[in-house]
């Protein structure tokens, strides 16, 4: 109180008490700084996607094919979409026997190695996939730039968080209820499929919806693999390329067409939106099976 | 006996269709060794310590050296690359880990319980944001207000630091890369260091407050401290991500080829975004050599992501096992 008038009439030691309030004020100030500078970035980039797409969004975004570097985005909505869907029926299956193992089998030697194994391929570089398939399948097997190409890639982007998300989903079904069933007679099979599947779906679908908004925003692995179209797909999984949003970011935004560069903010609202969308989903999804189970 | 026999094929069933998810990891190194072993074999250890990525002269014929078919003046080294790679990294990392970690403690301390997960949200947006739109904003907003302010302000005022001084260039380069990086990778700390605080045990922080601490000096003696291996681990794991990143830093980091940075404003590439934007030329190349090398470079660039990661998650699996037992 004194200390700020005439600091040599201030005690040593509330001198020393100040000095500690003032560093205890400083350390929180900084954290709150820290915070505010990531909470301003991220309102930075949704503000400069949302602005500049709103102006880019029309009809014509929704109803026609890109033609050069006008139209609109039709085949490349349809392409994400078919390329998302296409690598989450690719990834579920093994994704989730690879959560359901890890979970319910844990005590298996092969356990360990495959989670390890599971959360390095978390960090494997999406360009490293996109080369590994356009080598092996665009170019070994002579698929050609096409769906099946892009959606495997996307498949191994995606199988990591499936397994992970099914892992823990798995785990957090309450024991007794395994042993209540096995009691009754249920084989393993029936536990897992009849009994805890049903508890764990919601929590699964967590996983699910994640690698979905990861697929939606991914770029480098479909650059190579599902090349680009300014058609809409034939229904040809291999020798047919696709078109997909995040491409259209990406190679419209250096374009110098003013019609290029509406449409690649187009694209980055519409995935971006997407993206906001589904994490609050899976958010909200989340927090409704934590209530339940409580 | 049916039951015995039934029981052990669906715990196969799982883990022969889970086993997918180990194959494909072990399919990809393989493959890429193999892939890229004729190229292996014929760069040695220039790849790593020269400086210059040349196809060669793609209209003349190919010359035989060491018992392959090359182009001639054919030369790959990828020197610049690892510098790029690396020292965006590391700026990124620099700046992420205090700012991510400050971040977290606001998040863990600052804000109420109920409203945690809300205020959360805007940092862990981050994470969800496409690589690619963050190379939009860096495109369209980061690098005209770096390259026609920031920048030269720096080199004006900073210039006496070593390698701020020298041409602030356009806006594209290893600090702009650095700085979107850093936002790309941060949630991951953040999230990881804020959920160690929260569920960090409590009689660690009541016992330094009964010794008469201050709140700040509780969190920055006691519990930070306790986060330590939290910490590194995610850290690493960011520089995983970090080591990775394509598209974002294909769109602003200025793809500078055989150049080595002068200073934090010059143009670089990384391995990440060098494999996208050479990978058309390098299939001009009908040896196949230049296809092969940069086959090498995807092989060195996944090899660093497995140890980082292998490492990183040895290190979190260790903390979960200690924490486990405590609480």
């Amino acid at each position: 109180m004194a200390a700020a008038s005439a600091s040599t009439l201030v005690p040593p030691r509330q001198r020393r008490r100040l000095r500690r309030r003032l560093t205890d004020g400083l350390g929180w100030a900084v954290s709150t700084v820290a915070f505010l500078l990531l909470g301003a970035a991220t309102v930075s980039i949704f503000w400069a996607i949302a602005a500049r797409g709103a102006h880019a969004l029309d009809l014509a975004i929704f109803t026609q094919v890109t033609q050069g570097t006008g139209g609109g985005l039709l085949n490349a909505i349809e392409g994400t979409l078919l390329l998302a869907a296409g690598g989450l029926l690719l990834a579920i299956p093994p994704g989730v026997a690879a959560g359901i193992f890890l979970a319910e089998f844990g005590a298996s030697r092969f356990a360990p190695v495959l989670r390890f194994m599971s959360d390095v391929l978390v960090g494997l570089p999406s360009i490293v996939v996109g080369y590994f398939v356009y080598i092996a399948a665009v170019v070994d097997l002579g698929w050609g730039f096409s769906a099946l190409a892009g959606a495997i890639a996307l498949a191994i982007i995606s199988l990591p968080y499936i397994t992970r998300t099914s892992e823990m989903a798995f785990r957090q079904v309450p024991a007794e209820m395994r042993d209540a069933a096995r009691a009754l007679g249920a084989t393993d099979s029936h536990v897992i499929l009849r009994i805890c599947l049903p508890i764990a779906a919601s929590n699964v679908l967590t996983g699910v919806l994640l690698a979905l908004a990861i697929s939606v925003g991914e770029t480098a692995p479909l650059l190579y693999t599902a090349g680009w179209s300014n058609y809409m797909w034939n229904g040809h999984l291999t020798h047919e390329p696709v078109g997909y949003l995040t491409y259209a970011i990406w190679a419209f935004i250096t374009e110098p067409f003013q019609s290029a560069h509406a449409l690649a903010y187009a694209a980055a609202l519409l995935v971006s939106a997407f993206v906001l969308v589904i994490s609050i989903a899976s958010r909200m999804l989340m927090a409704a099976s934590r209530r339940h189970s409580r | 006996m049916t039951r015995m026999f039934k029981l052990v094929t669906f715990r196969r069933f799982t883990a022969v269709l889970g086993g997918v998810v180990a194959a494909v990891l072990v399919a990809v190194v393989v493959f890429f060794v193999i892939y890229a072993w004729p190229a292996i074999r014929l760069n040695g250890w220039h790849f790593f310590t020269s400086n210059t990525w040349n196809t060669g002269n793609l209209y003349a014929n190919p010359i035989e050296r060491n018992g392959r078919m090359i182009l001639p003046g054919a030369h790959y080294g990828i020197l610049f690359l690892i510098a790029g790679t690396l020292l965006s990294t590391l700026i990124a990392v620099v700046l992420a880990v205090p700012i991510g970690a400050m971040a977290a403690v606001f998040l863990a301390e600052c804000v109420p319980s109920q409203l945690r997960t809300a205020v959360s949200f805007f940092v862990e947006l981050l994470a969800a944001i496409p690589s690619v739109v963050f190379g939009l904003w860096g495109y369209v907003v980061v690098i005209p207000f770096l390259g026609h302010h920031a920048y030269p302000w720096m080199t004006a005022h900073l210039g006496f630091l070593p390698f701020f001084s020298g041409a602030p260039g356009s806006g594209y380069g290893l600090l702009t890369a650095g700085l979107v990086l850093a936002l790309m990778i941060v949630p991951l700390i953040t999230a990881t260091v804020r959920d160690a605080l929260v569920s960090q045990y409590r009689g660690l922080r009541d016992a330094a407050l009964a010794l008469g601490a201050t709140r700040f000096e509780t969190l920055w003696t006691v519990q930070l401290p306790a986060t330590r291996r939290v910490l590194v681990g995610s850290g690493i794991l960011a520089t995983g991500r970090a080591l990775g990143e394509t598209m974002a830093v294909l769109m602003i980091s200025g793809n500078a080829l055989n150049y080595l940075p002068r200073n934090i404003y010059s143009p670089i590439s990384t391995m990440a975004s060098f494999i996208v934007s050479q990978l058309d030329s390098a299939l001009q190349d009908p040896t196949g050599l230049a296809v092969r090398s940069l086959g090498e470079v995807a092989l060195a660039l996944l090899l660093i992501a497995v140890v980082v990661n292998g490492a990183a998650r040895l290190l979190l699996y260790y903390q979960d096992r200690t924490t486990g037992t405590t609480t």
